[in-house]
């Protein structure tokens, strides 16, 4: 094995080190918290020359990701971060550069949307990019985050998808706890991501060409739509073959799930990203209490690797799909992909059950993961599990009471 | 620092050089496109246009390119951003990637007067704030002209559009002045800044020749009679562009190193109700009964604006 150096970091400076051993060339970036230590971190690597290239602070997430889409499409290697209302700011862009077909990585540090406005992390902003193109993948750790930006690239800049790759990490609880990461020595890297020569033609004097022009008609639209389409589908064969690589240089593997206690598994629960390590944990002592709990943790999220899904889940019993988001008025956004996922097989688990939690950065704790338990052995009530119990009711209850919110009102 | 003046004195001294082949989607008669022809002639081949959303999106549809250079359709407020990454990108491939300065372009922004002035304004001054190496062409024809004549803050005061229509209640139909975005982009200190006319086809091409000789954000506003939204017939519009100029509501200048000058001065202004009626989008002020007011107040601007020059 490669020599590999360990030391300690935040999600956010993972996210960094990982730009800053891809070799990135071109950083368009503006701040917002969760997300603005990673772009203080490369503004000032790239500014006292440990980077080679430009960082250009600019006006606005959609002004952001338009530069990186076009800087992408002129033959550089760029790297972006955003988070939360920056994502749906950034959004039209989003889509825009996903039709440019250009590789770059970009990193979301998971925050709530407004309303109402706060800092703490869930998933409805990554989820708002679940049909824009993106190539998706969602770490638990500050190891997965530095990891999966080098592999991110590879996939990325496989001619076969080139589509911008966006890494997830949970804003507060990844983005600002440290753990110790392995980074591997630059010329190793260097093996498994060489710096970057673009494969599509790029703008350049002696290459005159028109992009993204406008289409008349639904079939010349859907033509690219399902390149679109068959691109994302086959970055599944471009990860399992990045994770192979990238195993035997670094001796990590990644599959596009992770899978902890699940074959005799009864009851599974089904997360990603940081708050899958407290599932973890829990499902460690629901052992120690004698009930078989297991997870599945979702790595790959876009494309959506329904297969593997199917295969790992199917055969067990009881499975609660946690989503850290919410789509008001249908529940939770992954849970009907998981059921999709498992609609033609055979060995079907006998009950998928709807959970939400974690809105807003609100924790999961252990009797948390024990109610679901128990709302997996009740009779179906067709609707999500709310994690919301009295004490949260009681807590907002207190929190108006100190404001004299109820006197105010009269 | 003097810069270039293009030297051109007569028509005969353009290039007979054309970068964009006729047979595009655009309306006949377009001011705008007429315009844009005339400076990419001064600017050469190698060019990238950052397209926003409007009428010139049409300019390219696939699998067609009239152009000589490149294309990148973007978004309606993204084009200058786009043009920055794409410049930013050349920068760094020239600087540490051994790309050979031949391989240069020149960004241009390509932008309607609605993109200019609401939806994409912002990130135009954050570009001019950067000291974006670029040229913007903003082809003005005082409307959101693609999506069939709607207000933009370009539209002029007693014009009628389809969202300022003529009433019995508000005569005037467009009742606010149009944004002044020449002295908005002045006041950040461009490298260049000019106003065009394709009725001015000499003035136009000395002033793209200066610009390329100039580094940094080189801004022009185009005055684009549109014959399908102001409502004339084509081949009026070089008639439309001329009495633009010389009623004075359309002033031909250029600012450079914190001097303006007027290159194109009308000798005797016309009356501003020559260039209003030949136009549909303002007989309501002539029908069915004259608005002296409205022409009045038009008349008052026009003439408030040139007392500081004549």
């Amino acid at each position: 094995m490669k020599t590999q150096k360990k030391i300690m970091l935040t999600g956010n400076k993972a996210a960094a080190w990982g730009a800053r051993m891809a070799g990135v060339e071109y950083v368009p970036a503006f701040p917002i918290t969760p997300q603005t230590e990673i772009v203080e971190t490369l503004a000032k690597w790239f500014a006292d020359g440990t980077l080679q290239g430009k960082f250009t602070n600019m006006d606005s997430e959609h002004s952001m990701f338009m530069a990186a889409g076009s800087a992408g499409a002129t033959g550089v290697r760029v790297f972006t971060a955003s988070s939360s209302q920056g994502i749906l700011h950034g959004m039209e862009s989003l889509y825009t550069i996903t039709g440019w077909r250009t590789p770059m990585v970009i990193v979301n540090v998971s925050r709530a949307l407004a309303t109402p406005i706060t800092l703490e992390p869930d998933h409805n902003d990554v989820m708002s990019t679940r049909d824009c193109g993106l190539i998706q993948l969602h770490a638990e750790t500050c190891q997965e985050v530095f990891d999966f930006i080098l592999m991110g690239y590879r996939i990325s800049e496989d001619p076969e998808v080139c589509l911008p790759v966006l890494v997830n990490l949970d804003g507060f609880y990844l983005s600002f706890t440290r753990e110790p990461v392995l980074i591997p020595d630059e010329k190793d890297v260097r093996n498994f991501l060489p710096l970057y020569t673009a494969t599509q033609p790029v703008f350049q004097a002696s290459r005159p060409m028109a992009r993204a022009s406008a289409v008349f008609g639904g079939a010349t639209y859907t033509s690219f739509k399902l390149q679109q389409e068959l691109a994302a589908r086959h970055a599944e064969k471009s990860f399992n073959q990045v994770a192979q690589d990238f195993k035997k240089y670094f001796g990590r593997f990644y599959g596009p799930l992770e899978t902890f206690h699940l074959d005799d598994a009864e009851y599974v629960f089904v997360m990603s990203n940081s708050f899958a390590t407290k599932g973890k944990s829990a499902v460690i002592k629901l052992r120690q209490q004698g009930i078989k709990a297991g997870l599945l943790k979702l790595r790959l999220f876009r494309p959506f690797p329904s297969e593997a899904i199917a295969s790992a889940l199917g055969g067990c019993a009881k499975v609660a799909v946690i989503d850290q988001n919410l789509a008001p008025g249908m529940g939770g956004i992954t849970y009907p992909e998981i059921v999709t996922s498992l609609y033609s097989r055979k060995d079907r688990p006998e009950k998928i059950l709807s959970v939400i939690g974690g809105l807003g950065g609100k924790d999961i704790e252990d009797q948390d993961f024990m109610a679901i338990i128990d709302h997996l052995d009740k009779p179906d009530r067709g609707t999500p599990l709310y994690l919301y119990d009295e004490g949260d009711v009681k807590g907002f209850n207190r929190l108006q009471q100190i404001a004299k919110f109820n006197e105010a009102l009269k | 620092m003097k810069v270039a003046t293009g030297g051109h004195k007569k028509i005969k001294d353009l290039h007979p050089h054309e970068a964009i082949a006729p047979g595009t989607g655009l309306c006949a008669g377009c001011g705008g496109l007429e315009g844009l022809r005339l400076g990419l002639k001064e600017l050469g081949d190698d060019f990238l246009i950052c397209n926003a959303a409007g009428c010139f999106t049409l300019l390219s549809v696939y699998p067609f390119t009239p152009l000589k250079g490149s294309w990148l359709y973007t978004t309606m407020g993204g084009p200058v951003p786009a043009a920055q990454g794409v410049r930013d990108a050349l920068d760094i491939r020239m600087r540490y990637r051994g790309l050979e300065e031949k391989e240069n372009l020149q960004v241009i922004v390509v932008a309607g007067d609605g993109s200019s002035n609401d939806i994409g304004f912002g990130a135009s001054s954050a570009a001019i704030h950067r000291g974006l190496d670029f040229i913007y062409f903003c082809y003005d024809n005082e409307a959101y002209g693609n999506t069939g004549f709607q207000l933009s803050a370009a539209s002029p005061f007693g014009s009628a559009t389809q969202t300022t229509p003529s009433t019995y209640v508000h005569e005037a139909g467009t009742e606010i002045n149009k944004k002044d975005l020449f002295e908005i982009w002045k006041a950040q200190k461009p490298a260049y800044l000019a106003t065009v006319s394709p009725r001015e086809p000499i003035d136009l091409s000395n002033k793209f020749a200066r610009a390329r000789a100039l580094k940094g954000p080189r801004m022009f506003i185009c005055m684009s009679p549109c014959p399908t939204g102001w409502g004339f017939e084509p081949k009026e519009a070089q008639l439309i562009a001329k009495l633009a100029v010389d009623t004075g509501i359309f002033p031909v200048k250029e600012y450079f190193e914190g001097e303006v000058t007027h290159t194109v001065r009308p000798r005797k202004r016309l009356p501003v109700e020559k260039f209003l009626e030949r136009q549909k989008r303002f007989q309501h002020l002539f029908e069915p009964h004259r608005q002296e007011d409205v022409i009045r107040q038009i008349q008052k601007r026009v003439d408030e604006y040139w007392r500081n020059y004549e």
